[in-house]
């Protein structure tokens, strides 16, 4: 193939990822609805207090077999939207020659496709984890929605600062590492509903509808944390490769650039983030509320600092 | 934080001035290095990077600070009077990190002491009721008490922990190097803020515009802008001169830059230099230097010729690019004495465009490359004002001479390579040809090795804090009600990550088998799992 074919077929691929994630969530709400008729059995709604030892205690148990089946086809789905969403990125690749992360179009594409990665992970090994797709896919298709139609950019060669072995290193744990952190952050806006839920559940209501069906909150909790862990080191392994890189490139290792200056801000809260849970204090809510701080950082680090402001990393490639 | 002082006894002496002096140091002391200030302290670091990316700053840029001056003259030096220009270097900032590393040493170091004491200690004894531990279990075999205690403390140390036996029970414990990770990040980060400092203290920086044919040398009266830190005697500079002697940018298809390189020559003053290509990416380095090309720009060359014959042929002068993206440049040519007296001196004000474009009489640049270069070019006469003690940018003319009209405009014109124009009174200038020139950028920073390396540290104690795990496992053996045989409890307590439930059962079994091998029928029941 040519590579201008590679690069339409990039974008179809694109679009069909979109596709496929949107029948997920469809999926994913219809487990919801039709597992419904067994969520107010009381091992559920007593699932707010022990069931850190094992999450599958907190759902699952009286799921029938259609809602179980849905739940399946759902993750199939999100699978094969996830096969779509490497493909492009595949394609682009071989398109330009190149590793498909030089603009902002290409860079979010694949953030994207490593918080995807990153849940199908978690919900194979814990199928607790299941139940929170759609609220996971949904904003999925939102970002991918969005990158389409406001940082599209035509595949095209790179510029000459970018053009290093650091692009590999620094881009590919950033996107990893954002990804990661976008996880987490679901987890903790997830976990901050919950909790909520739980205290009304305790005060003797009945609120129901969907939140019955999350994981518990401190199953949830778990996840946020152990995401944030993990991403931690690798954010700091990206900020380094990238103060590496500057010093290559720009004559300095680090100058507060304004993603330089985002990036740190973005390290310093989840620093803050890890110390909060371990402090009285500080666990639960208020821990939870820094990593969704953190998340909004990160979020704002890529769309206001690539667009709006002007620093040495304008390589975002969308007018 | 709260404490209940216990009631005092009503006769006690009024403790001294200094007593109390140091009793409300010690709170403040002990207030500072709780975690939760180091929480908001991190929080308030966060906060006061932010105006530092969201308002133009000095280090970063003047010109954005100065235009940042003339659209909001009343704001701008409030702002200013706050350092929001200059956030990064400003006291506030400084005030929190410094309080954060303060907090930081006055809560590792005790813990580092307390761990390095930790370590050389036995492990504790167990408690005394093991069931109440998160995990825990029992399991029952025929061996006698020591001989089932023998069988676990084998497993276990070869599990690589740390083992003691007391009298019917066993404590065991292994990843301490969980801890010393969490020292080494938060130590390293120490060394990092001492690194960044003694860069910010011994290193200077210096850049210049050097034209291909040209060179310079490392002293801050050749730089065009220089910064160097508090601590660096400008006599002391390296002595290294670099010369340029090619320089070449290439372009894909679709303009995009893809690469440039410098052919340069450097060694000591006087010294027949060494040569080395250096590029986008790829900077010189020597011990504790470096030299980068930081950017690029064509360099048009005139003929000037009075009507007496004097001539000055082929000046270079570095046009600035004013856009990246098809180089179309601008700058100025300067002749304050080729003949003429001080009221008659020669200025030429410049458009240059590597491959022109005239439309309307107005000359654009379509392409980065020089394929068909040309200039717009206007000729001034009158007087400079380059002795008026008012400093000038080389690269462009005093505007202010203009307005006054101290220089008069005597002629335009658009000429490709090789023509030149006549001015009123005879004089010819006359557009030969261009260079290129390189941005020079030298850098001298002592600390960044240091800065890498405590970087590297500190990633390392990331990893053996976050990854590893800390585990404590006890065991008691207690006779068997029935026949005889032996009840081992067994308990451990994990800290970090991952979930330790299934590892505990892992464990269990594993004892349970090995004692299994060394006795006939074992009863194995784990409680917990
Ligand atoms: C420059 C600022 C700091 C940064 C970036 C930082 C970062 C971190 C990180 C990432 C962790 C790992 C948390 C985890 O195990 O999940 C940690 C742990 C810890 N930090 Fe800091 N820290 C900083 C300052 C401080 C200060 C000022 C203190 C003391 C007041 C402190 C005390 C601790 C302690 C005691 C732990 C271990 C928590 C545990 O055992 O679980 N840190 N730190």
């Amino acid at each position: 193939m040519t590579p201008d074919q590679l690069a339409s077929l990039s974008d179809n691929l694109f679009s069909i990822s979109i596709a496929l994630y949107s029948l997920a969530m469809v999926a994913f709400c219809a487990q919801l609805a039709f597992g419904r008729r067994t969520t107010r059995t009381r091992e559920l709604v007593g699932a707010g207090g022990p069931p850190a030892a094992s999450p599958e205690a907190t759902t699952g148990a009286g799921e029938d077999g259609r809602g179980r089946r849905w739940g399946v086809i759902a993750l199939g789905l999100t699978a094969l939207g996830a096969l779509a969403h490497g493909a492009v990125l595949i394609t682009r690749g071989l398109a330009t020659d190149r590793l498909p992360w030089g603009n902002m179009y290409e860079f979010s594409t694949a953030t994207v496709l490593v918080a995807v990665v990153a849940y199908l992970v978690f919900a194979v090994r814990t199928p607790g984890l299941r139940h929170i797709g759609l609220f996971v896919l949904a904003p999925v298709v939102l970002a991918m929605v969005l990158i389409g139609l406001f940082l599209y950019a035509e595949a095209g060669p790179l510029v000459a600062a970018l053009r290093s072995y650091w692009l590999a290193i620094h881009v590919s744990t950033a996107i990893i590492g954002f990804g990661i952190f976008f996880v987490s952050g679901i987890a903790s806006v997830l976990y901050l509903v919950r909790v909520r839920y739980e205290e009304r559940v305790a005060a003797g209501e009945e609120p129901g509808g969907l939140l019955s069906r999350l994981p518990g909150a401190a199953v949830l909790d778990r996840v946020a944390h152990r995401t944030a862990v993990f991403g931690f080191p690798i954010w700091t392994f990206t900020v380094i490769a990238g103060a590496i890189w500057a010093e290559a490139a720009w004559g300095r290792f680090w100058g507060w650039d304004p993603k330089e200056t985002w990036a740190f801000i973005a390290w310093v809260v989840y620093a803050a983030y890890l110390h909060a849970r371990t402090t009285a204090g500080w666990r639960g809510r208020p821990a939870a509320w820094v990593n969704v701080v953190g998340l909004g950082v990160m979020i704002f680090n890529l769309t206001f600092v690539n667009m709006v402001s002007t620093g040495l990393h304008s390589y975002a490639g969308v007018s | 934080m709260s404490t209940i002082a216990p009631p005092r006894p009503p006769a006690a002496p009024v403790p001294s001035a200094p007593r109390r002096a140091t009793g409300l140091l010690l709170r403040w002391w002990r207030r500072l290095t709780a975690m939760r200030t180091a929480i908001v302290l991190l929080f308030l670091l966060a906060l006061a990077a932010v105006p530092g990316s969201l308002l133009p700053q000095r280090s970063l840029s003047q010109n954005n600070v100065r235009q940042y001056f003339t659209d909001h003259p009343t704001l701008a030096p409030w702002l200013d009077r706050l350092f929001l220009f200059d956030v990064f270097s400003s006291p506030w900032f400084a005030a929190v990190y410094l309080l954060l590393f303060v907090s930081l040493i006055g809560c590792v170091l005790p813990r580092g002491l307390e761990h390095f004491r930790a370590m050389r200690a036995a492990p504790p004894p167990a408690p005394r009721n093991l069931l109440r531990l998160p995990d825990s279990g029992t399991l029952s075999t025929q061996l006698t008490g020591p001989e089932a205690l023998d069988v676990v403390e084998e497993e276990l140390r070869v599990r690589r922990f740390r083992v003691v036996r007391r009298e019917g029970e066993l404590s065991a414990e292994k990843g301490y190097l969980k801890e010393t990770g969490n020292l080494l990040f938060h130590l390293s980060l120490i060394a990092l803020l001492l690194g960044l400092a003694g860069g910010k203290l011994w290193g200077y920086e210096g850049s210049i515009l050097v034209t291909e044919g040209q060179g310079f040398c490392n002293s801050f009266q050749q730089y065009d802008t220089h910064s160097s830190g508090p601590l660096v005697d400008s006599g002391d500079l390296s002595p290294l001169c670099v010369d340029l002697e090619d320089f070449r940018a290439e372009y894909e298809e679709n303009l995009t830059a893809a690469s440039f390189t410098a052919d340069i020559a450097y060694g000591a003053p006087g010294e027949e230099g060494r040569t080395t290509t250096i590029g986008v990416n790829e900077p010189l380095r020597l011990d504790g230097d470096r030299v980068y090309t930081t950017g690029h720009g064509f360099s048009p060359t005139f003929t000037v010729t009075r009507p007496d014959g004097t001539a000055l042929e082929d000046v270079s002068v570095p046009f600035l690019p004013v856009d990246q993206a098809t180089m179309a440049s601008e700058g100025a040519l300067k002749v304050p004495d080729l003949g003429g007296d001080g009221e008659d001196q020669l200025a030429v004000r410049g458009f240059f465009a590597p491959t022109g474009l005239i439309q309307g009489g107005i000359l654009t640049s379509v392409d980065p490359r020089p394929l068909a270069p040309q200039v717009a070019i206007q000729a001034f006469q009158g007087y400079l004002g380059l002795d008026s003690g008012i400093p000038q940018s080389v690269y462009s003319l005093d505007s202010r001479q203009i307005d006054r009209g101290s220089l008069t405009e005597v002629g335009a014109a658009n000429l490709s390579v090789g023509e030149s124009m006549t001015l009123p009174d005879g004089t010819t200038i006359a557009f030969t040809g261009y260079r290129q020139f390189a941005a020079f950028q030298f850098s001298h920073d002592p600390g960044q090795v240091w800065v890498l390396a405590s970087s590297i540290a500190m990633l390392t104690g990331l990893l053996g804090m976050l990854l590893l795990r800390r585990e404590r496992v006890f065991a008691r053996a207690v006779a068997g009600a029935r026949d005889g045989g032996t009840v081992l409890t067994l308990a451990s307590l994990t800290r970090g990550s991952g979930e330790s439930a299934p590892r505990f059962a892992a464990l269990t079994d594993d004892l349970g088998a090995a004692l299994g091998t060394r006795a006939p029928e074992p009863e194995d029941h784990p409680r917990d799992t």
